[in-house]
């Protein structure tokens, strides 16, 4: 060779744009956001519930055709303190994220919390939903603008470790 | 039970007894990959009245690079229902390949039988911009070579090299689509002349809009029993007598594309010319490709060549592969067929090859 060096990098700039496709029952539980509902799906054989459901019961692999309406109140069933920024960052550090079974839900889902000191969160927290105002409702869960404490006393253990 | 044929590859029969594919659409925008994999499931078991608890393997076939989304292979097993946990693997390939690493499993004796599924959706993003992605990243990616206008390089070496002409590729085409209307899975199906076709404009020249395979949603599901157990739940199990598959080089410019060693490799590894061959499903994208495939496979004029219509009826990625190995099942079934020989591809070109011989007894 002319004595050049090796070429040992190169750029190949990969983009690639999707259409995502929310299906059936998922596109039900975000029309429910819309509204300031919470909508999950029950399996009909096991009974569990969903929320969100992607339409089928990773158990038993039947379709969860059963609308349920589930309360604004649930439990805290384990918990971060975010301390870390990062890219797009929207809320200011620190915060609480929590992971938040809904009462009569047999799956957790993540949500803001507030209005409580960070070293008072804890596992076993009740909290409920606090929506945006009606015309900031919409398809997302962005709608619930984050979770309190309720002030009820703490949530049994045993009714939460199921799902940590 | 009537026995068992004789096998070229493996020791134990295998056989296809259920097979289920959804209706292919251009673009399925109510449902997700899960939703619609469901029912497709609940056919392939629901038709021979059995459940997941009946299969002790399952193995999907399926890319996260059509959906765009990290293991939508795993999200994709709620379509199942995996409780109690169930063994389970995935490929990223065309189901045709899940259904080896199953008959793999099935040869080791272990299982009697299994669930193989795909799914692939061409709708999510630009499909010609993410299976460039799959390509040599130095050289040929970077480029961004959508799969038609490679396609198109193979056609015009061909016509170059006096193995086939554009009228040779409107007769594929027309004879498939004509077929396509009697598959009621079909989503391109008409009864056109191949001279009406030769007046369409080209897409990439040589190809016309004719020679490409339509964009698919889609998936589809199949249930192999091994042994005993294939005659439990088929009256006559479509047995897989022969399988293998083989590779060409990464590179497109280092292959000749007017052939398909590979191809050739594998129909002898599968011992496609052992017998006469009745029916043939032939996985080729583009319509020129039937003719590289049906010369590296040597079929004979007697054999009936994609009688659903093939992959120019319906593409599905990551489906029509397995697709083609349920369609030649189903001639076995009904009797059709005696022999069958069903092939998958993937990658540019006719790169990766798959030949399964199927057998009723």
């Amino acid at each position: 060779m002319s004595g050049r060096e090796p070429v040992t990098m190169m750029d190949a700039a990969t983009r690639l744009d999707f259409k995502f496709t929310a299906g059936v029952a998922m596109s039900k539980n975000l029309h429910g956001y819309e509204e300031g509902k919470f909508l999950g799906q029950r399996c009909p054989k096991c009974k569990k519930v969903y929320i969100p459901s992607r339409g089928s019961c990773p158990t038993d692999g039947l379709p969860t055709d059963e609308i349920v309406e589930l309360p604004n109140t649930g439990t805290v069933t384990t918990y971060c303190v975010v301390n870390v920024p990062f890219a797009g960052q929207s809320i200011e550090i620190p915060y609480i994220c929590g992971q938040i079974l809904l009462d009569g839900a047999n799956l957790s889902f993540m949500g803001l919390l507030q209005e409580i000191p960070i070293d008072e969160v804890r596992m076993g927290l009740r909290v409920e939903a606090l929506w945006v105002p009606p015309e900031e409702l919409g398809p997302t869960l962005a709608s619930v603008k984050y979770f309190r404490p309720t002030g009820e006393p703490d949530a049994d253990y045993e009714t939460y470790k199921e799902y940590l | 039970m009537s026995g068992f044929p004789e096998l070229t590859s493996g020791r134990r029969p295998v056989g296809v007894v259920s097979f289920a594919q959804y209706d292919n659409v251009r673009r399925e925008d109510a449902r997700n990959e899960v939703e619609m994999l469901m029912p497709v499931v609940s056919e392939v078991f629901g038709s021979i009245g059995i459940t997941k608890d009946d299969v002790g393997f399952i193995c999907s076939g399926s890319t996260d690079y059509l959906i765009g989304g990290p293991f939508s292979f795993v999200a994709a097993l709620d379509a199942v229902g995996v409780w109690p946990p169930r063994a389970e693997s995935h490929v990223e390939m065309d189901g045709a390949w899940a259904l080896y690493e199953a008959w793999v499993l099935l040869q080791e004796g272990e299982i009697d039988a299994a669930l193989v599924y795909c799914f692939g959706r061409s709708s999510m993003g630009d499909l010609g911009e993410i299976l460039a992605v799959q390509l040599d990243p130095y050289y040929l990616a970077p480029l961004w070579p959508d799969p038609t206008s490679l396609a198109a390089l193979q056609a015009q070496a061909m016509i170059d090299a006096g193995k086939a002409t554009e009228a040779d590729f409107a007769a594929v085409a027309s004879r498939s689509r004509k077929a396509a209307l009697a598959n009621p899975k079909a989503q391109v199906a008409y009864d056109r002349s191949p001279e009406q076709l030769l007046a369409e404009d080209y897409e990439v020249a040589p190809l016309r809009r004719h020679a490409l395979p339509p964009l698919t949603d889609g998936c589809a599901a199949m249930v192999l029993a091994a042994g005993d157990k294939a005659y439990e739940w088929c009256e006559r199990p479509a047995f897989i007598t022969g399988i293998d598959h083989r590779i060409e080089t990464h590179s497109v410019g280092a292959r000749d594309l007017t052939v398909s060693p590979s191809t050739t490799l594998a129909g002898k590894k599968a011992g496609v010319g052992a017998k006469q061959v009745d029916v043939a499903e032939l996985h080729a994208p583009y319509a020129h490709q039937e003719l590289i495939l049906a010369e590296a496979l040597g079929l004979d004029e007697g054999v009936t060549r994609n009688p659903s219509g093939g992959a120019l009826a319906a593409n599905p990625m990551m489906s029509a592969g397995l697709i083609r190995i349920g369609e030649s099942a189903k001639a076995i079934w009904s009797g059709q067929a005696d022999r069958a020989v069903a092939h998958a591809t993937s990658g540019p070109c006719l790169q990766q090859n798959l030949v399964c011989v199927l057998e009723g007894v």
